[in-house]
């Protein structure tokens, strides 16, 4: 006679250990394939909290294994014929696979992740140690006040009367049980040592105003790759930036040989035939500078991604352009983006190499997604020297 | 529990227990214990064993076994019985009263079959099952757990083993003879040899004898197969490695049956549900969901291949053809390659509308199809898929130890390695060896030999 029992696991997930281990290994994973998820995610001003979908591959368990140049046997509607050429995803596994880990191919799995969890991982990426994270993330501070208690000393205009009306009191009382010869109506003065004081400590708080403008050149020389890249790039900068400031304002201004202001769909969707004139990208950034933010204020970064491209009668006017943006910003960088790899230096930025540098200018190249993070290195090195 | 009570459940047990026993069958003790769904997908993650040692590819198994349950894409195995005496099966509490009967009708066929077929009385103890697979799991926990190993090494030593653990004896229940061993008793073979034709060995002895006494002993002797048990004697290993890596072989020679007769074995357990079912009488909505659900379970894969599917069908038509006594026989000395080849026929080939494919670049083309020229092509290539058939061969031809040196060689037989996994799993193989190993195989009918050294450096030679 069978034996029927209950299954008395008593509340204890058993695989939990073995599922943590696989998704440390699986956090390990995306943390080593991080530039090609963040190349490939397409969201730049979005909320830290925002989860998005990544796909990643499943940890392999490897094994010698048959790949797919053979034939095999399959389950039919017994209406085939010699010949008959079926799909490719009709057959999936010949017999026997049941096997463990006999299955071949791609697992992808998607898992979840916010955008601060993706940030994270580019920061342990980056290698930046965990302090010096805090100390960007409170570096710019400004002073905000806020009343913490009271004190003995203080100046004038704060001084807490009902408080001190309180302390002076107090002090009568004590002199009437002391002594006795103190008269019910007499005179009792305030003195020194009643007089309280708010005191008011300076909270630090992030700096608020920050502004990226995120230039690009939309003519139709930048095509589809460049575009991709020029947004990977713009997306870890901003998302660099959200670190620093709790309230980082984006704005696109697109050019060709002029310069329009532009709402991100458009900026990354815009294809517009025509030359290109640099300086005109930079023109209409400082006029904007001009109208909305002021550099007292605000902390200005401009990023420009070009293909390098550029009518070499307005070299000198971009060079004089971007100085000026190099005056009014906090960072001014110059990306250029190449994918095919196709000149050593693009007649631009050799332009920029050979004048002399501003100390907040940096220039970055990319050809590939992989360069995507040695580039942001580089703008976050000197945006770190900086600072100091 | 759903519209059950335990008892109801023990009752409906006992009865299909009588049946199975009067018709035949001779199974283990039979335990049936009731789980919720995530404990069989606990089980399901673990191979069915109430413990086993820890290791991420188990976590990752599960997770995959939720995600596909969540996304409906499989349902959850109805049954989950594992091959142990007492045989142990797990009935998951959500399903439905059919759904446990049936459940338990398929797992007596199992049990029967655990208890009956060839591969598994040579090749697993099932009376000592639990005990191997706790004890497995505690040792393996207690070398995480020496400071003196930790974690991450034993973790790292099983990737590398669990990537090799089909690369063994294919022979089920063989006792490993030790190099040492197989040359005594070869030379013992030879000494008692009475010659066929005494004038020509005469003619011949002094120098063959000087030949097997000086020569140098080749290891191996013969390609070996069981490439993990190699390394375990001629790998520099420690102590505890050795012990992971046999618990890794111990656990691949107990599934080993499993994977040579699973078409067998579901379509036994099919066969036998069935005929259970049909006798005991249920009631009238009992028996359409009993109709519905046994069509589900023995329903076609087009395109591919459903073990119970085939094994139910070829199961069936030896009943009907031959008789009780054949099917019982064929379950006792039969694996899948086996069972295949000697009972698969036109008739039944054309019943399960089977057909064989090859591929030509990207498309696959109906090469054969289940008619008078094309079955017996079709059951070939079914015989040469199934099984172990379908984990490729790869021996150990040579042992270079001046240079540490491990040369393995791919058994070609038209089918490719994939390059990726082959590369990556060769690294674990010199991960393990502590040395270069060389694989020789082909692709694309050309001759490739792929070499990775003790760094982990690979380069493909043409």
């Amino acid at each position: 006679m069978a034996v029927f029992r209950e299954c008395n696991s008593g509340g204890k997930d058993r695989s939990a250990e073995d599922r943590r281990r696989h998704r440390q290994l699986v956090e390990k994973a995306i943390k080593k394939n991080l530039h090609e998820i963040v190349a490939e995610e397409s969201i730049i001003g979005q909320n830290k909290d925002k989860k998005i979908k990544i796909p990643i591959r499943g940890l392999k368990e490897y094994q010698f294994i048959y790949g797919r140049n053979h034939g095999g046997v399959g389950t039919g509607t017994g209406k085939e014929k010699r010949g008959d050429i079926i799909a490719r995803d009709l057959i999936s596994h010949g017999p026997g696979q049941s096997g463990a880990g006999t299955e071949e191919g791609e697992e992808i799995y998607e898992t979840e992740i916010t955008i601060e969890d993706l940030i994270n991982y580019i920061f342990d990426d980056l290698n930046l140690p965990y302090l010096e994270r805090k100390k960007l993330s409170q570096a710019a501070t400004v002073v905000n006040q806020k009343r913490l208690g009271y004190r003995t000393k203080g100046i004038p205009p704060r001084l807490a009367k009902k408080r001190s009306v309180m302390e002076k009191i107090k002090r009568r009382q004590s002199r009437r049980r002391t002594d006795p010869d103190f008269a019910r109506d007499e005179r009792f003065p305030f003195h020194e040592e009643d007089l309280r004081y708010r005191f008011i400590c300076e909270e630090k708080r992030h700096q608020t105003n920050a502004v990226v403008f995120c230039i690009m050149d939309t003519s139709g020389s930048m095509d589809h790759t460049k575009k991709y890249l020029a947004r990977s790039f713009y997306f870890l900068l901003y998302q660099y930036l959200r670190l620093k400031y709790t309230e980082v304002e984006v704005v696109f201004v697109a050019h060709t040989t002029t310069a329009r202001e532009v709402r991100e769909e458009e900026f990354f969707h815009r294809v517009e035939s025509g030359g290109t004139f640099i300086s005109s990208g930079y023109r209409k950034a400082l006029e904007i500078i001009e109208e909305r933010y002021n550099p007292a204020v605000w902390n200005i970064y401009a990023f420009h991604t070009s293909d390098g491209d550029n009518w070499s009668e307005d070299n000198e006017q971009a060079l004089a352009a971007a100085k000026e943006l190099c005056r009014v910003c906090n960072l001014f960088g110059y990306g250029e983006i190449d994918p095919d790899d196709f000149r050593i230096t693009s007649p631009i930025s050799r332009f920029f190499q050979e004048s002399p540098a501003e100390k907040n200018f940096a220039m970055v190249r990319i050809t590939d997604k992989e360069d995507l993070f040695p580039a942001m290195k580089k703008l976050l090195t000197l945006e770190e020297r900086l600072e100091e | 529990m759903a519209d059950y009570t335990l008892a109801e459940l023990a009752a409906w047990g006992e009865r299909i227990e009588e049946l199975a026993r009067e018709e035949g069958l001779n199974f283990y003790p039979q335990e049936f214990e009731l789980c919720n769904y995530e404990d069989m997908l606990c089980y399901q993650a673990y191979t069915g064993m109430p413990s086993h040692y820890p290791h991420w590819s188990f976590g990752k198994a599960y997770e995959k076994l939720k995600t596909l349950y969540k996304y409906n894409i499989s349902g959850l195995p109805y049954e989950m019985v594992i091959n142990a005496n007492p045989c142990i099966a797990y009935l998951m509490k959500e399903n439905s009263l059919l759904l446990q009967i049936l459940t338990m009708a398929h797992v007596y066929g199992h049990n029967d079959f655990f208890r009956n077929n060839r591969l598994f009385t040579a090749g697993t103890r099932a009376e000592l099952t639990v005990e191997t697979f706790k004890n497995h799991a505690r040792r393996v926990r207690e070398y995480a757990g020496d400071p003196s190993i930790g974690y991450e090494r034993v973790e790292q030593l099983l990737n590398a083993a669990h990537a090799l653990r089909f690369q063994t004896n294919r022979v089920v229940g063989e006792d490993r003879l030790s190099y040492e061993e197989y040359y005594r008793r070869k030379y013992r073979s030879e000494q008692e040899r009475t010659p066929d034709h005494p004038l020509l060995e005469e003619a011949r002895a002094p120098g063959d004898t000087n030949g097997t006494a000086g020569r140098k002993r080749r290891i191996p002797p013969q390609p070996e197969e069981d490439i993990l048990w190699f390394i375990t004697e001629y790998g520099d290993l420690e102590e505890w490695e050795k012990d992971v890596i046999n618990i890794v072989r111990e656990e691949t020679a107990y599934f080993l049956p499993q994977i040579e007769t699973k078409i067998m074995n579901e379509g036994w357990a099919s066969f036998w549900h069935y005929l259970l079912l049909c006798r005991l009488d249920l009631p009238e909505k009992l028996r359409w969901e009993f109709y519905r659900y046994h069509n589900q379970v023995i329903r076609p894969t087009p395109g591919g291949l459903n073990p119970y599917h085939i094994g139910y069908v070829i199961f069936k038509y030896l009943y009907e053809q031959q008789g009780k006594e054949k099917i019982f026989e064929a379950r006792e000395v039969e694996k899948d390659q086996s069972f295949l080849r000697r009972y698969l026929n036109l008739e039944i080939c054309k019943e399960l509308e089977l057909f064989e494919y090859m591929k030509k670049r990207d498309e696959y083309i109906v090469k054969e199809i289940a008619d008078e020229e094309g079955w017996k092509s079709i059951r070939s290539q079914l015989v040469k898929t199934t099984g172990l058939g379908a984990i490729p061969v790869i021996r150990i031809v040579e042992y270079r130890p001046l240079d540490h040196h491990l040369l393995l060689e791919h058994e070609y037989d038209g089918r490719d390695l994939e390059m990726n996994y082959t590369t990556e799993t060769l690294r674990y193989c010199a991960e393990l060896w502590k040395g270069k190993v060389t694989l020789k195989t082909r692709i694309n009918k050309e001759e490739r030999i792929i070499h990775c050294d003790e760094k982990s450096n690979l380069s493909i030679l043409l």
